[in-house]
């Protein structure tokens, strides 16, 4: 029997050894220790969540350990709760690793941080919290500038170790620190690490999922609370595994797989859950592009988007970080409350259609639509890999574009490597040469610029009912500006076709 | 308790004053049981709105207290499916503080100002801070895209009192629970299909059996029960809640 200092507990268990795959049971004088240091009332802290009846008249020698598989995410959360089992629908409490915030929400979350610990309160810990100036940066708007120059205030009062500043809007490389779009920057900063536990005021937070970590988004209130406590309340979500095998045809890209997901399982189809990727394809994919695979999980409705770390994984990030960290990995015999299998050599490039990120459609079959303009950019589709494959196809294609064609780099670093990095296949030129030739608009400064709209002044946004195609993620009405625009989600190579042809395109036009 | 408090964020430490009333939380459901829907909270006390609460309002909230019913009453504005965080408030309106209170009273003018142009009655009246409407009756998904937390601290700060939908997106029902500005309410059926904007209604939150009337048509409808977030919007809001969990101190004196 348990050990009689914990009460009602009606697990029989052997401790067992904790791997490095694979965290097991550990006995529960153990992780009652740990619970009792970790603001647990110790009147609650001995409650067991999952229920397995007591064997009674048998020794636990002979029962053997009974071991309940979970997967990454149930591992994850456990863990950063410092329990040795959760199953979904646990509410826990959950130490967070990092704490992401920008400049729309950042104001917001430390002024209710200040209401609640008080105006001298000190966050939990300055080199947790990353603060990304990213939504609202080139634009003459007052209160966008301002909201820069709060985050200023707050991280220089509170010390806080990374904060990526912007002073001279004129010209975004005199700031040395300025990075960009957040969810990108976070990777390319290394602060996206497997097995950890990572929190952002921003929907596409999820995007971090793809280093095989918690990664989801939070309003402000939640955001002040992590600030003051470094915890966080999470229910604990059910898996849906999406198994992709098969080799990826060299016109389709990640954009066309989760548009695929969306369309197949609707704008609602993963609430609350974790979506879970996995299978030959997803292991060839290279980090930006298993990016874009769990940065629309939200537009599934999904918690958090999650994928295996592996050699690819762990090769990006020990490149960026000296911070230690330890991967898991789902258990053989975990539950899933749904599997999807897609075989991608099947599939074909894709678009969402006005106005939900759900209304799927095969590109082919949308030819006739006319367009108004392109938009390359975003967290979704404006990182590094993004340009290149535009590049390639207008390379390929070696035509000019046909409509206002905006490229946005997502981070300075993507910027750069627009101007600096030598496309395949096309003899040495670099993405800014492509373009140029092209006949696209210079690439602009690098922010969230269009994919929201934003301030009026903002770049590229849509301040009439055009019809766009664009690398972003949503397409709600009003999204990008105009309430009557029409936009037409789409990968970057879908996007670079439309813009040859002005309309809709499969990128198989100019590709085969 | 002061060892595990201090744990979390030495800080905090400074900041304790008299032990909360936490030790007396028999009443108080237990974070860390699971929750079936049949087994909900008792009652709902009045959201606490951040708007006029002042720190030491959670401390005198106490477990202890009567559980009440509580009741919303008003007209109705009716939206469809889907209806997500760029249409209730529209990205060019960030830049509103919600922490700040006059830019907190701006955002509630601009609520649901991104509905498409088919919705000929708008929800606040162009020139008007506030709405007439109390109630928002939705469809699926209520609240999708975006995390902003501006969503529902608008619709609440333009004066509506609960949603009633269908079912919700994540994050704007947790942030609803977590600022206590409007109350996140499922229905049973599609409610949106049988109540035009306008219509009068009321709402009766009560122990496991809420509904909503709408007296124009003289329909009822039955309300489900609030779930998980019931011991958080019964607390008032995640402060308060975590307080009594004994995981933050008492607010700062």
């Amino acid at each position: 029997m348990a050990s009689s200092v914990i009460s009602s507990s009606p697990f029989v268990c052997k401790s067992s050894s904790s791997s490095k795959k694979d965290l097991g049971f550990s006995s529960f004088t153990k992780s009652s220790q740990i619970s009792i240091h970790r603001c647990q009332k110790k009147s609650i802290s001995r409650k067991i969540v999952s229920v397995m009846a007591p064997q009674k008249d048998r020794s636990p020698g002979t029962t053997g350990s009974v071991k309940t598989g979970m997967t990454m995410t149930e591992k994850i959360l456990a863990r950063a709760a410092e329990k040795s089992l959760v199953v979904p629908g646990d509410n826990i409490w959950v130490n967070v690793d990092v704490l992401m915030t920008h400049d729309v929400c950042g104001p917001g979350a430390f002024g209710i941080f200040k209401r609640e610990f008080g105006e001298k309160a000190k966050v939990w810990d300055p080199e947790k919290i990353v603060v990304i100036p990213d939504h609202y940066i080139f634009t003459a708007d007052k209160r966008a500038n301002r909201n820069v120059d709060i985050m200023r205030e707050h991280c220089k009062e509170q010390n806080i170790k990374y904060f990526y500043d912007i002073t001279d809007l004129g010209n975004f490389k005199a700031n040395p620190d300025y990075k960009g779009v957040c969810h990108v920057a976070l990777a390319q900063e290394g602060h996206c690490r497997p097995g950890e536990v990572l929190l952002g005021t921003d929907s596409h937070t999820c995007t971090a999922g793809a280093f095989g970590q918690f990664a989801t988004g939070i309003g402000n209130t939640d955001a002040g609370f992590v600030l003051g406590t470094g915890k966080i309340l999470l229910k604990v979500p059910p898996t849906m595994r999406f198994i992709l095998d098969g080799e990826m045809p060299s016109y389709l890209q990640s954009k066309d797989l989760i548009l695929q997901i969306i369309g197949e399982i609707s704008v609602a189809g993963a609430t609350y859950k974790t979506m879970e990727f996995s299978g030959t394809c997803i292991e060839n994919l290279s980090m930006e592009e298993r990016m874009t695979l769990c940065n629309m999980v939200v537009e599934a409705g999904g918690k958090n988007g999650v994928i295996p770390p592996d050699a690819t994984t762990l090769n990006y990030v020990e490149n960026r970080t000296s911070v230690p960290f330890e991967p898991v990995y789902s258990d053989g015999n975990a539950s899933f409350v749904a599997d999807y299998r897609f075989d991608v050599s099947k599939l074909e490039p894709v678009v969402a259609k006005p106005h939900s990120p759900d209304n799927r459609a095969l590109a082919r079959e949308c030819k006739d639509v006319k367009i108004d303009r392109v938009y390359i950019g975003s967290c979704t589709g404006g990182k590094t890999e993004d340009f290149m494959a535009a590049a390639k196809l207008f390379h390929a294609a070696g035509k000019k574009v046909k409509v206002p064609t905006f490229l946005v780099p997502a981070t300075q670093k993507v910027w750069m490597d627009v101007y600096a990095l030598p496309v395949p296949g096309s003899g040495g030129k670099t993405c800014a040469q492509i373009f140029e030739e092209a006949g696209c608009d210079t690439p602009a400064s690098p922010s969230c610029g269009a994919c929201l709209g934003g301030p009026a002044d903002t770049y590229a946004r849509l301040n009439e009912p055009q019809v766009c195609v664009s690398t972003t993620n949503r397409n709600f009405p009003g999204r990008m500006g105009h309430k009557e625009g029409q936009i037409y989600l789409a990968s970057p190579y879908t996007a670079a076709a439309s813009a040859l042809t002005g309309h809709v395109t499969d990128p198989r036009e100019f590709l085969q | 308790m002061a060892a595990s408090l201090q744990s979390v964020n030495p800080t905090l430490s400074r900041n304790l004053s008299s032990p909360n009333n936490s030790s007396s939380v028999a009443p108080f459901r237990s974070p860390f049981l699971r929750f079936d829907s049949t087994s909900v909270s008792r009652g709902f006390k009045p959201l606490v709105s951040f708007r006029n609460a002042s720190s030491s309002a959670f401390v005198t909230r106490s477990a202890a207290e009567p559980q009440e019913r509580k009741t919303f009453h008003g007209l109705c504005y009716v939206v469809g499916d889907n209806i997500d965080t760029d249409q209730i408030i529209p990205a060019e309106f960030l830049t509103l503080v919600p922490s700040n209170p006059d830019e907190y009273e701006k955002l509630g003018s601009h609520a649901l100002v991104g509905l498409p142009a088919a919705y000929k009655e708008r929800f606040v009246q162009p020139g008007e801070m506030k709405t007439k409407y109390s109630i928002i009756i939705g469809g699926e998904n209520f609240g999708c895209g975006s995390s902003r937390e501006h969503a529902p601290v608008c619709l609440g700060a333009a004066g509506a009192k609960a949603v009633v939908a269908q079912s919700y997106a994540r994050i704007f029902f947790r942030n609803s629970v977590a600022t206590g500005e409007i109350y996140p309410l499922d229905s049973e059926v599609r409610v949106c299909d049988e109540c035009k904007t306008g219509d009068v209604a009321t709402i009766e939150l009560r122990e496991g059996d809420s509904i909503l009337i709408n007296h124009t048509t003289g329909k009822e409808y039955k309300l489900k029960a609030i779930g998980d977030a019931g011991p958080v919007i019964d607390a008032g809001g995640i402060f308060a809640y975590a307080r009594k969990a004994g995981m933050i101190p008492s607010a700062a004196a």
